[in-house]
Formats: C-alpha cells, structure tokens, sequence
C-alpha cells in the first residue's frame, strides 16, 4: 500500500506530467524543424550549385561533340514535348472516365472497379510503367524508343490523378443545376456539356497543374521509354524519335558521365519549375474557392 | 423535327459509348500492366526455378555460368523500407501532430507549403543531392571506405517518403471529433495528453494507412536511391553496397539480353507482387477508416 501511495505522490506526478508534456512539446518542435531544415537545404543546395552554371548558351544550344559543349535544349523541348502530349492524351479519357463514374454509372459494382482500378494504378511504382511501356508501347506496337512511347506510358500514370481531381469537382456540381437543366428539356450530354463541366473547371485545371508537375519530374518511367537522345527537334518529329527530358538528362550527367555542373543546373531548373508548379497549384485553388464562395 | 430528334438521339448514344468507354479503360490498363508483367516475367521463373530465384543468394547475371538468385534483392528491398519507415514515420508523425494541433497561421500556411514543396521536388534529384552531400557525409562520419550503400539509401528514402506520411496523418488527425479532445481536457489531461493519448489512438486508422502508403513508395522508388546504393549485388548489411528489386531492374535493362532480360522481367514481377500486397492492405485500412 505504501509503495503505491508513495507511486502516486501528486507532486510527483505533476511533474511527470509536466516533463511529458514538455518532452512531447519539444520533440513535435525538432521534427518541424527537421522537415523544413531539409526542405530548405535541399532547394537553397542545388539552387546554390546549380544557378551558377546556368547561363543563355546553355539553355538555348544542343550538346556539341566538336565544341565540346553542353547544351540542354533539346531537353527542356522534350521536356515540353511530353508535357504536351501526355495532357492531350489524358485529359479526354480521364475527364470522360470521370464523367461516366459520376453521371452515367448506375451500377455500384462496376463503379467500385473501377476506382479500385484507379486507386491501383496509381500505387504502381514508375518504373513498372517504364517497364510495361518498353515492351507494349515500344516493342508490341513498335513505336520504338520515342517521346510517343513515353506520352502513352505517363497517360496510364497520370490517368488516376485527372480522374480523381474531376470527379472531386463533378460531385460538388449541386444536383439542383442538372435538374434544372433537364427540366428545361435538356438532354444528358447536353446538360454535361453546357452546365456541369464548365462548373468544374477548377478541378480539371488543379489536376492539369498536379500532372504537369508528375511528368516533370518523372524519370524511371521514360528512361526505357523515351530514352537518351539529345537530338533537337521539332514537335511532330520529336514525338516520334527518342528524347531524354530533364530528369533524365540529369540522371545521365550525374550518374553515367560524371558531368555534376551540368546536373546541378538541371537540377536548379527543376527546383525552380517544382516552386512556380506548386504556387501556381496553391493559387489556382485559392481563386477557385474565392470564386465558389461567391 | 424529327430529324433532329433522332439526330440528338445519336448523339446522346454516341457520348454514352465514349465515356463508358473511358471509365472502363482503366481496368484495361490494369489488366494491360498486370498481364505485360506475368507473362515475360514467367519464363525465366520456368527456367531457373522459382526457389532458386527466389531463395538463391548469388547474382552474377553475366559471368558464365550465370546465377540468378534473388534474395539479395529482395532483403535489400524489405531491410530499405524498413529503415525508412524506422527513421521517416516518428519524424513525419511528430510534424503532422504539430501541424494539426499547434500550429496556425502563417506558420501552418508555411510547413504546408514547404512539404507540398518536398513532396514535388523530382526523385532525381533527391539522388544527385544524396550522392554528393549524403554519401561523403556517411563516409567520413562511420570511416567507410565508401559511404554508397544501405544506409545513405534508407536516409534518402526516409526524407522521400515523409511528405505522404505527414500529409496523410495530418488529414486522419484533422478529422478526430473536437468532442473527443473536449471531453479528454474536460478530464484534467493537459493538451500533449489528449493529443498523444486520444487524439492519436482515434486517428490510428489513418496513420497506419500513412505507414503503409510510406512503405509502398519506399518500395517502389528507384531513380533516387541508384544515385546513393553503390549498386552491387551483394546480401545487404547496414554499410555495404547494395542492389533493390528496382535499381537491380533499372540498372541493367539497358544492356541486357536474353535469359538475363527475362530474369529482370521476373524481378518487376516480384516487385509488382510486392506492391500489389501492399495496394491490398491500403485498402483494407482505408476501407476500415470509412467504415468508422
């Protein structure tokens, strides 16, 4: 008995709780600043190293094996290339995917599939896609090692985003503008194409911003399918020859030539496209929601 | 009139088709993944026999004779994730309960961003940063001869995976009723109590998703940690260079032929199985987060 009335001191315990508390408060402090300590040394390093190196002739030239120069260009035009290509590809089918689970799907299983599909996809790491991609895109229909190959292999990557992000936005379309648009006689597609998507724009565009910033950064799944290449080209001609984007390039001076000037200015404009994609995300949803509270 | 009723009438179809179209090309894809995994990946199985593969220690895919065994891979892979999940779960689990319980403000807008801005930062170049800050540092702190191998790895692979831990548990910490933490300070517990104690213990569902989301990138991630594992093929230990089931596919596809490219289509199987497993525990967590 005396032990434990001694165990539960209320001073003692008072204290120990107090050093808990303070003990937990602390720790919950040095991990934040752990997180953000990291954030900033990463961005301010590579910003520090690479910013430097970058100057006009090397954004604006291809890499030289008779001057001895490197150029990335060609990079930063493929870059754009799959950029480009992926959206045009994606957006229709992820868009029409969204639409068809939240205006036309009447059965619950199917639309449980097919989000466990999405919900799959989007768990699969990249370089599976660059594996699966290699052997159907460029083997099985012999696209063959191209900015095409890549595009097709980053549209089944980025389907689920488009998809979630669109039928996010469809589901807060208030029931009552689709009924109103019946009413006046409107068909379905009609009612879709006139009152429902222009109300969701806001989704599609965040998913636009999230997906641009996924194929800007992605490497693994475009090195066995878009290549190395450093060739410059025009937009048609490039997607259907092999191209490295930045990432890849990056990974190839760092990595196989050793090149790590060339890589740390890379790396800086990648750093620099992740802030403005990451602002540009943060602001689009801010003017959405000003505009939806109106 | 009725041409044009007709004519809406085909065009009302015509929508139908393509978006149901649409909806079910993500099953496709599935499918498509899933079948271009099995089927190359089958062959070298046959081959070399599944416990070889599996259990076999040595892989030396070009000398001759070749051996195929995988399990330094495989171990490599599970020992990677478990020392990134060890390192990246206290450290993201911390921040989201500071985030979601003491922080406002601008300070919150701040971390947010900054994570949001961890989170968007491309995996290479998490690789080079490693490579040339991290490997030397672990090199010449433990006196290695090189400090390319496990350990360098798993620090990279704590710091990529802590954006989904922290931005997943700080959603499940959000979303504890106001009523539980009420009732708990109503009580005498000061905050850090209620905090840890309950409001912690309520959101447990959502944090576990947070760990097995963390696992299932960790597990996945290959661009970043082939810049920092030193990449032979050796048993892993905490020092030595070693190889992942990514990196070991990443590394050699671009040279390789034959029974060597069939054994690494055999490695993505693994992997894609690996995930798959991991895919199915998410939902099971999520699912029971719903439920609640």
């Amino acid at each position: 008995m005396n032990v434990q009335y001694r165990h539960n001191s209320p001073i003692r315990e008072k204290r120990n709780r107090k050093i808990y508390n303070g003990a937990m408060k602390s720790l919950m402090i040095l991990t934040t600043l752990i997180c953000l300590a990291l954030t900033f040394f990463i961005i301010l390093y590579v910003l520090y190293q690479g910013l430097p190196q970058v100057n006009f002739s090397l954004i604006s030239t291809s890499p030289s094996y008779i001057k001895e120069t490197i150029g990335i260009l060609p990079n930063l035009l493929n870059t754009l290339y799959i950029i480009v290509g992926t959206l045009a590809l994606v957006l229709p089918l992820g868009i029409g995917a969204a639409i068809y689970l939240t205006e036309y799907a009447k059965s619950p299983r199917l639309v449980s599939a097919i989000e466990f599909a999405a919900e799959t996809l989007s768990g699969i790491p990249s370089i599976i896609y660059g594996l699966v991609g290699m052997l159907f895109f460029c083997n099985f229909l012999s696209l063959g090692t191209s900015l095409m190959a890549g595009a097709l292999t980053l549209l089944i990557m980025n389907l689920p985003t488009i998809m979630r992000t669109t039928q996010e936005s469809l589901k807060t379309v208030p029931q009552g503008y689709r009924e109103g648009a019946f009413g006046l006689g409107a068909r379905k597609w009609t009612t879709i194409r006139t009152v429902v998507l222009p109300c969701c724009i806001d989704g599609i565009v965040t998913g636009c911003i999230l997906t641009i910033g996924r194929i800007v950064g992605e490497s693994a799944a475009l090195l066995f399918t878009a290549g190395f290449a450093h060739n410059l080209n025009g937009f048609i001609e490039g997607l259907s020859s092999s191209g490295a984007t930045l990432t890849v390039a990056l990974y190839v001076y760092a990595k196989e030539q050793g090149k790590f000037d060339v890589a740390f200015a890379i790396a800086a404009i990648l750093i620099i496209f992740t802030i403005i994609i990451n602002l540009a995300a943060s602001t689009v949803g801010k003017v959405f929601k000003k505009r939806r509270s109106i | 009139m009725i041409i044009n009723k007709t004519k809406n009438k085909v065009i009302e179809n015509i929508a139908y088709g393509v978006f149901l179209l649409a909806g079910m090309i993500t099953i496709g894809f599935v499918l498509l993944i899933s079948i271009y995994l099995i089927i190359p990946g089958i062959p070298a199985i046959k081959e070399i026999g599944l416990l070889k593969f599996l259990f076999g220690t040595k892989w030396s895919s070009t000398s001759s004779p070749p051996s195929f065994g995988i399990l330094p891979f495989i171990l490599t892979s599970i020992y990677g994730t478990a020392g990134a999940i060890i390192i990246g779960v206290p450290i993201g689990f911390f921040t989201a309960m500071y985030l979601s319980k003491y922080a406002k403000g601008t300070t919150k807008a701040v971390l947010e961003a900054a994570i949001d801005l961890l989170a968007g930062i491309p995996s290479v170049i998490y690789g080079l940063v490693g490579m040339l800050v991290l490997v030397p540092l672990v090199k010449s702190t433990f006196n290695l001869a090189d400090g390319a191998g496990l350990f360098s790895a798993m620090i990279v692979l704590a710091v990529m995976i802590l954006p989904s831990i922290i931005k997943v548990s700080l959603a499940a910490l959000d979303a504890v009723p106001q009523d539980y933490e009420a009732a708990s300070l109503a009580l005498g517990a000061s905050a850090a109590e209620t905090y840890f104690k309950v409001s912690a213990r309520a959101a447990a569902g959502g944090i576990t998703a947070a760990v097995v989301l963390g696992v299932g990138r960790a597990i996945g991630e290959a661009m970043a940690i082939i810049m920092v594992s030193g990449n032979a093929a050796n048993m892993p230990g905490l020092f030595s260079s070693v190889r992942f089931l990514t990196t070991a596919v990443a590394g050699e596809m671009a040279y390789s032929s034959g029974l060597q490219r069939q054994a690494l289509f055999s490695i993505a199987l693994v992997l894609f199985l690996f995930i798959m497993l991991i895919n199915a525990a998410l939902n099971h967590f999520i699912k029971g987060e719903r439920q609640k």
